[in-house]
């Protein structure tokens, strides 16, 4: 500080200091978890869960933006863990992942995590370790905006939804390596051909069966654990529990969905209310109005309802693959329920899923029909064209022809014409009859802070072979593959193109993703981007945190299987161009 | 003599597997710990049955792994046993399996036929997988310490009737490069065994089933047998239970 400056000045900076002192102070929080092993009975059978505070969810961490955080993790488990704040934009070391950002907190010990918080949302705080959010360590973390949010609430619930099994998580990744559709108890049967063929045809039934046999690939194969051994959670509390909000009618009720499941997409309805989305991944979005969203493993969103009359509405959470569903219940007085809604059809996986293009035929004119038609080249066009009698959404822009190379024995299938598909709401959501929420509708409420135009692309192949139950990046599991080195402070495009016939929700550590959906400065800015089966999509990033960062499937037994690659950012060009 | 030279190719063919699999089996050694290359423990008893028929037997096909994602080692093992009769095969074979596509395994290694009497032994090339339409292949060459060579290969398919009641339909075929007079083999194609066999899984790991199973000497083989005065075709009812763990 300068001696020449006027008094008054001096005086105005030492109050300042002094209110930024003050405010310090009431902005320091201390928190303490314990990850502790404790019974729980879900399902009626007693089960040893992992628990943050004895708990599942354990207890929901408020801080406020700016706050500096202090929290001392103790393990009291047999084994190795640690704890990642998912989402929160945190020092390298304080990112919670073993093996990359720390060692990890080893069985007795305390690690204490310290950073201050630059943000504000709906996120939640998980173990990094094994499969131990499987079995219980997750937890939703809310952080209060420094400046008022742009919209308004009389009263809020986080709605935490998950799957839990009494099996060993362990037992169910054997399970998954030896037969991979062990879960799966809606496979096509001999009965279902003459059923289909029945509905759709002799001839379009068999090349449909034959295209699929061809591939040796399930198209019922929605989801790999299923409602067979998974309990689905609000809460913590199965559908029987009823968990239950309150709301006064015409109460403006913030909802701050997380999805912390290991395996399982949500579709989210409340029948007889509108949502209005008003975050996506803790992040301020352009409202969009909706019946309906899906929320894709370790997305968060957060809506606003207005229940109008005095009586309970249900909230209703469906598994993708219908195998089950978690519902609880928003009421004026504690007690009601409403009636629970009947599950909607299967889907079903179709060519487009497979990245062939099997829309070429319902192109609109001017769409790039010759080359959707190249891609079919070299396959039966009559079997892979007439496989499903649904329609698909068709997209926009054309599909970009999938390269040589089939990624080796990691890989199963490659996407020959793999195409966007940020306007389809995803599988059985094609045609509801209702609005649900897109990829294409999240348009962040201001743009982003680095408007620099990607210099460079980095182009992902998302792979897997179901068979063997290996999953992974361009055909190699994660110890087997090299890292993704970034220099700091570039900005560059990465490409995702989806060779699976599954979602996958990619999630980045430490940066955030700008999913490009056309919005240019206003794309939305995400902790995880929900891939579709056979889609090309892609994000900006810039690349403004060094360190080592995990990049990785969140579908705890893709991850488990390898589905994950480390992304190096450093300041030495060396170290990121070898 | 004969024996001997069983038991020592396949006793080598054992040490060489038992010696270089651990290493082998970790996909990438320097990261053996890695979270996403753990190793596992499979064994299946894929048949292991009563059958009624000319004679009564009592027969086992049983095949498991240890390993990881690219690289296992296996173990396979069938045989049968007459009941009333002096009729006895049992073979194994330990093999190092390498994930060489994504639906195929390139298996090498060595088998033991302890029974019929004399013992010999096996080197074993074979491929295993999934062909296209979701056939299960099992594809071998063997050659025998006595130089020679046969072939054995098998699929089979699972026909879902519900999501539990399966009907499971195999071949298998046994080819010859040239005759052996002691085990009554003639050259080309020497057997044909065709089952169909309807299992109720009770749950995944475990399955009761029944079926039928023919099986027929072809060519040269079925002239050794019928020289002999036995039966050239076989046709047998079969109870028995499939499980895996």
């Amino acid at each position: 500080m300068r001696k020449e400056e006027g008094a008054p000045i001096k005086r105005g900076l030492l109050a300042f200091i002094a209110l930024l002192f003050v405010s310090a102070t009431a902005l320091a929080g201390e928190y303490r978890l314990v990850i502790d092993e404790t019974p729980v009975n879900i399902t009626g059978r007693e089960r040893r869960a992992m628990t943050i505070n004895g708990s599942i969810p354990g207890p929901v961490l408020r801080w406020r933006e700016g706050e500096e955080v202090t929290l001392q993790v103790t393990n009291r488990l047999k084994e190795p863990t640690s704890i990642h704040w998912h989402g929160v934009i945190v020092p390298n070391t304080m990112d919670g992942v073993p093996g990359i950002s720390f060692d990890n907190i080893a069985p007795g010990e305390t690690f204490t995590y310290r950073f201050t918080v630059k943000q504000s949302g709906t996120y939640w705080y998980h173990s990094h370790s094994g499969l131990q959010e499987q079995s219980g360590v997750y937890s939703p973390l809310i952080i209060d905006p420094a400046k008022p949010e742009p919209f308004q609430y009389d009263r809020e619930y986080v709605v935490m939804l998950s799957d839990w099994t009494d099996e060993n998580p362990e037992r169910v990744l054997a399970k998954l390596k030896k037969q991979s559709g062990y879960y799966n108890f809606h496979k096509r049967t001999f009965f279902d051909f003459f059923r289909d063929a029945r509905r759709n045809g002799w001839g379009a039934t068999l090349s449909d069966r034959l295209a699929w046999g061809r591939m040796r690939m399930d198209p019922t194969d929605i989801a790999d654990v299923t409602g067979v051994t998974y309990t689905f959670l609000i809460n913590g509390q199965p559908s029987k529990a009823n968990w239950t909000a309150l709301f006064k009618p015409g109460e403006r009720v913030r909802l701050r969905f997380i999805n912390a499941a290991s395996m399982t997409y949500f579709d989210l309805r409340i029948p007889g209310l509108k949502m209005e989305v008003a975050q996506a991944d803790g992040q301020n979005i352009q409202p969009v109005t909706v019946d309906e969203f899906r929320i894709a493993v370790s997305e968060t969103y957060d809506v606003i309802v207005t229940p109008r009359e005095d009586r309970a509405y249900t909230l209703f959470a469906e598994a993708m693959d219908r195998s089950g569903y978690a519902r609880g219940t928003l009421a004026p007085r504690p007690g009601m329920s409403a009636p629970i809604p009947k599950m909607r059809p299967r889907p079903i996986r179709t060519m487009a899923d497979m990245g062939m293009a099997e829309g070429a035929h319902e192109m609109k004119p001017g769409g790039k029909a010759s080359a959707q038609e190249g891609a079919m080249a070299g396959m039966d066009h009559e079997a892979m064209g007439q496989g499903d009698a649904r329609s698909e959404t068709p997209s926009e822009e054309p599909p970009v022809m999938h390269g040589p190379g089939a990624h080796g024995p990691g890989n199963a299938m490659v996407a020959m014409a793999p195409r966007s598909r940020l306007r389809e709401p995803g599988a059985g959501l094609e045609d509801p009859g209702t609005r649900v929420l897109t990829y294409a509708d999240l348009r962040a409420l201001e743009p982003g802070y680095d408007r620099r135009p990607p210099e460079r692309e980095i182009e992902l192949h998302l792979t897997g072979n179901m068979d063997r139950y290996i999953w992974g990046f361009n055909g190699k599991k994660h110890s087997e593959a090299d890292p993704i080195r970034l220099r700091h402070g570039e900005r560059l495009r990465v490409i995702f193109v989806n060779d699976t016939m599954m979602e996958h929700p990619i999630h980045l550590h430490g940066m955030w993703m700008e999913l490009d959906n056309g919005n240019g400065e206003y794309n939305p800015r995400k902790f995880t981007i929900n891939v579709k089966p056979g889609e090309r999509l892609s994000f900006i990033m810039t690349a403004d945190a060094p360190g080592a960062w995990p990049f990785h499937c969140h579908l705890a037994y893709h991850m488990a299987s390898g589905m994950m690659l480390d992304v190096m950012v450093s300041d030495d060009e060396e170290k990121t161009h070898p | 003599m004969t024996f001997l030279n069983g038991s020592m190719i396949t006793g080598v063919c054992l040490a060489v597997l038992i010696a270089f699999a651990p290493a082998a089996l970790a996909d990438s050694p320097e990261m053996a710990a890695e979270e996403d290359s753990r190793l596992y423990t499979f064994l299946e008893v894929e048949q292991f049955e009563y059958r009624i028929g000319s004679e009564d037997t009592l027969s086992w096909e049983a095949q498991g792994w240890f390993g990881g994602d690219y690289n296992k080692v296996w173990l396979k093992t069938r045989g049968d046993h007459a009941i009333d009769a002096e009729t006895k095969n049992a073979e194994v074979q330990l093999l190092y399996s390498r994930a060489i596509a994504a639906f195929w395994d390139l298996q090498i290694g060595g088998r033991y036929d302890m029974r019929p009497d004399p013992s010999r032994g096996y080197a074993v090339l074979g491929i295993e997988g999934l062909a296209p339409y979701f056939f299960e292949v099992d594809a071998a060459a063997f050659v025998s310490n006595k130089g020679d060579a046969s072939a054995r290969v098998e699929a089979r398919y699972d026909l879902l009737l519900t999501q539990r009641l399966i009907v499971r339909p195999s071949v298998e075929l046994n080819f010859a490069a040239q005759e052996v007079k002691e085990l009554d083999i003639g050259s080309g194609l020497s057997g044909v065994e065709l089952g169909l066999r309807v299992r109720y899984e009770i749950v995944r790991e475990a399955a009761p089933y029944i079926g039928v199973s023919w099986e027929r000497k072809a060519g040269r083989t079925a002239d050794f047998a019928r020289r002999k005065g036995e039966e050239v075709d076989d046709l047998t009812f079969v109870t028995g239970v499939r499980f895996w763990f």
